[in-house]
């Protein structure tokens, strides 16, 4: 059974003038690893708002663990954890009044759910008579995690929760997301960065308030549908010019130190004419090979159809 | 119940460990209390008074060295004519000139009587005013001394005289620091409880932690009297911590209940309290919060009847100060402190200002929505 359901859900704001969400739904299964990714922008945190019942949606209707997001709200903030993508527990209570307080505002206490949180607490409780305020980064993520998850939620909402975080720590928070999903806990989280896709069950990729595409990883990668090529030569920057404005270039883009290439149509000769055609506007040293699609070249795809 | 204790206790906390709050909240309103009534002080001395003398009598010098001995004026020059004299009000060194024409000692034996020539400064309307007034009634003194000396005494007074003394009640002496003392606390608490409400709830939009506070099954009420209570609690220690200043400080001892001016401040905090959640649902940051209550504050201050008498307002700013709270409790407090009123005499009072706490709170909570 499906533990958060979005139907048709379209939000704009300034009067309808600036549309946030597009007609948006999907499913997500009960103790599932959600991943919503896109851009800055994309309408991620307002998809979470509604779905955390902080806003109405203007048409469409979500549930969550099967609760109406608009009808049943004062149900659902029982059953549900929120990390909101900014900081924002108190920053002048310590560690373990924060925690304290979020747990007795849940009608529950911190010794109840300690199993929950045990393994992530026990990095910041040396830490525990400090505010908030003054732990470091991905130390105050771990603490809006516990807190989050203190009265020992249905379905947890992270929003963004590894941005401005280091990448040891990033890895981190998501072995710790790994291990929650044991707890058949549904965890809907949204993250820019596409590298973390692959540490989803599942994923939705939206972009400008349209989901673009909701699937595993692995098979949003298989449906990448041309191949993709990576290449290089001397000066990038004239070739991306150059490629570009070649007949069969479906799209180019730098991706590292190589560009990525598709061709329109392609026939076993379409790399020599793409060399060919290289050569003769003065480019050496060109290298070219078959690449693997990324979850990042499947994005960029998506926004081109 | 156990929610409501640890919301408080949160509050509480965050409030004492904010060392800045602190301050603002328990010794700016002491150094205000003490430093105001004595600064904000209305009678007006050291008045530049400028002398034309032409006719250098000896009963000019006597009118002279008596305008002096009352103390209220300061020589600011002898000069030999007028146009010399309007130099130093051009250069804001007079305040009034006064001319004494040739011949004032004659005309005033023979002729019984003379013309003075008083020109007033009027820049600054208060000085001018209270200046020329006490002028005038020194020479009336001087006047009725001379008309002593130079007729006849008789048994009878030949031509009756009205004479007019006055008693002040309630504040004998017109100390000025007796009736500012009760209004200044009342405009402390109205800061504190309209400003610090406010800014503390609209802290919590600001840093983002009211975002998850509405995801929790926290009640709206119960966040918001979480808020209120603390400086609901505040505000009652404050007006004592005035009351004792007032006492100890200037010797102001209420004639009236004390009791009764602690039912009128719950019901007052109630109020102002209300009128800062008000500002706080419609700021979405300090800054802004600050400055929607400055204004309202502002205007509170100014036409609440501290300052000047709401009686000598024109027609339509009367009616603006029977919608401000603060009118309302600066009346009472002045009421029960130097009158010694009774509740019979402010029911009024406290029914419209908890009418208004019932608008105020009723509206802010509307407005305050927990889903946008």
């Amino acid at each position: 059974m499906p533990d958060i359901t979005l139907d048709h859900i379209s939000k704009t704001y300034n009067k309808n003038t600036l549309l946030a969400l597009d007609d948006i739904s999907f499913e997500v299964n009960k103790g599932e690893l959600f991943g919503l990714i896109g851009p800055d922008g994309a309408g991620k945190t307002s998809l979470f708002r509604i779905l955390t019942t902080l806003l109405l949606p203007d048409k469409g209707f979500a549930t969550v663990n099967g609760f109406d997001v608009v009808k049943n709200y004062k149900s659902i903030r029982g059953i549900i954890g929120y990390m909101p993508g900014k900081f924002s527990l108190y920053q002048d209570l310590t560690v373990e009044e924060n925690l304290k307080f979020f747990a007795t505002v849940f009608k529950t206490t911190v010794e109840k759910n300690y199993d929950l949180i045990r393994d992530i607490y026990l990095q910041i409780e040396p830490f525990k008579k400090r505010r908030a305020g003054q732990l470091s980064g991905g130390m105050k993520q771990k603490l809006a995690l516990c807190c989050a998850l203190i009265h020992k939620p249905e379905v947890l909402f992270l929003d963004e929760p590894t941005t401005g975080v280091d990448a040891v720590s990033r890895r981190e928070f998501w072995e710790m997301l790994k291990s929650l999903q044991k707890e058949n806990i549904t965890i809907l989280v949204s993250t820019a960065y596409m590298d973390e896709a692959t540490l989803c069950d599942r994923i939705g990729l939206i972009q400008s308030g349209k989901m673009l595409s909701v699937d595993t990883p692995e098979n949003v990668l298989k449906a990448y549908p041309e191949n993709l090529f990576a290449i290089k030569s001397k000066n990038v920057h004239k070739l991306l010019t150059d490629l570009r404005n070649f007949e069969n270039t479906l799209q180019c883009y730098a991706s590292g130190e190589y560009l990525h290439l598709s061709f329109k149509t392609e026939n076993g000769n379409s790399q020599n004419e793409v060399v060919v055609f290289l050569k003769e506007k003065g480019h050496d040293e060109i290298e070219m090979k078959m690449c693997k699609p990324s979850i990042e070249d499947c994005f960029i795809r998506l926004l081109a159809s | 119940m156990r929610i409501m204790k640890f919301v408080l206790q949160k509050e509480f906390r965050q409030i004492f460990r904010d060392k800045t709050l602190l301050k603002m909240i328990f010794i700016m309103p002491i150094v205000q209390l003490l430093v105001l009534p004595m600064a904000a002080n209305f009678t007006v001395k050291n008045i530049n008074l400028s002398i034309v003398d032409h006719d250098h009598s000896s009963y000019s010098q006597k009118f002279i060295s008596k305008i002096f001995s009352s103390g209220y004026f300061k020589l600011a020059g002898d000069n030999p004519s007028f146009l010399e004299s309007y130099v130093l009000i051009e250069n804001d060194k007079a305040d009034i000139i006064l001319e004494i024409p040739e011949g004032f000692e004659r005309n005033l034996t023979r002729e019984n009587g003379q013309k003075l020539f008083i020109a007033v400064n009027a820049i600054n309307g208060v000085k001018a005013l209270v200046g020329s007034g006490y002028l005038n009634s020194i020479i009336m003194d001087y006047n009725n001394d001379i008309r002593s000396q130079l007729l006849q005494p008789t048994t009878f007074n030949l031509m009756p005289t009205i004479e007019v003394v006055s008693s002040n009640w309630f504040n004998p002496n017109l100390t000025y620091y007796i009736f500012m003392v009760p209004g200044i606390l009342v405009m402390l608490i109205t800061l504190v409880g309209g400003n610090m409400t406010a800014l503390n709830i609209v802290k919590e939009k600001e840093i983002g932690t009211i975002e998850q506070i509405n995801v929790t099954p926290l009640k709206k009420y119960q966040f918001l009297l979480g808020k209120l209570i603390p400086f609901w609690i505040i505000g009652m220690i404050i007006f004592s911590i005035g009351l004792m200043i007032a006492r100890f400080a200037y010797g102001i001892i209420p004639i009236g209940n004390i009791g009764l001016m602690y039912a009128f401040l719950a019901v007052y905090l109630f109020t102002i309290l209300g009128f800062g959640l008000l500002i706080s649902t419609y700021a979405e940051t300090q800054q802004q919060a600050q400055s929607l209550a400055f204004f309202f504050l502002m205007i509170f201050n100014l036409m609440g009847g501290l300052f000047t008498p709401i009686d000598s307002m024109p027609e339509w700013a009367q009616w603006i100060t029977r919608l401000i709270p603060i009118s309302y409790f600066i009346n009472v407090m002045r009421m029960v402190v130097l009158k010694g009123s009774a509740f019979s005499d402010i029911q009024y009072h406290l029914l419209i200002v908890f009418v208004m706490g019932i608008i105020l709170n009723g509206w802010a909570v509307i407005n305050y929505k927990k889903t946008s």
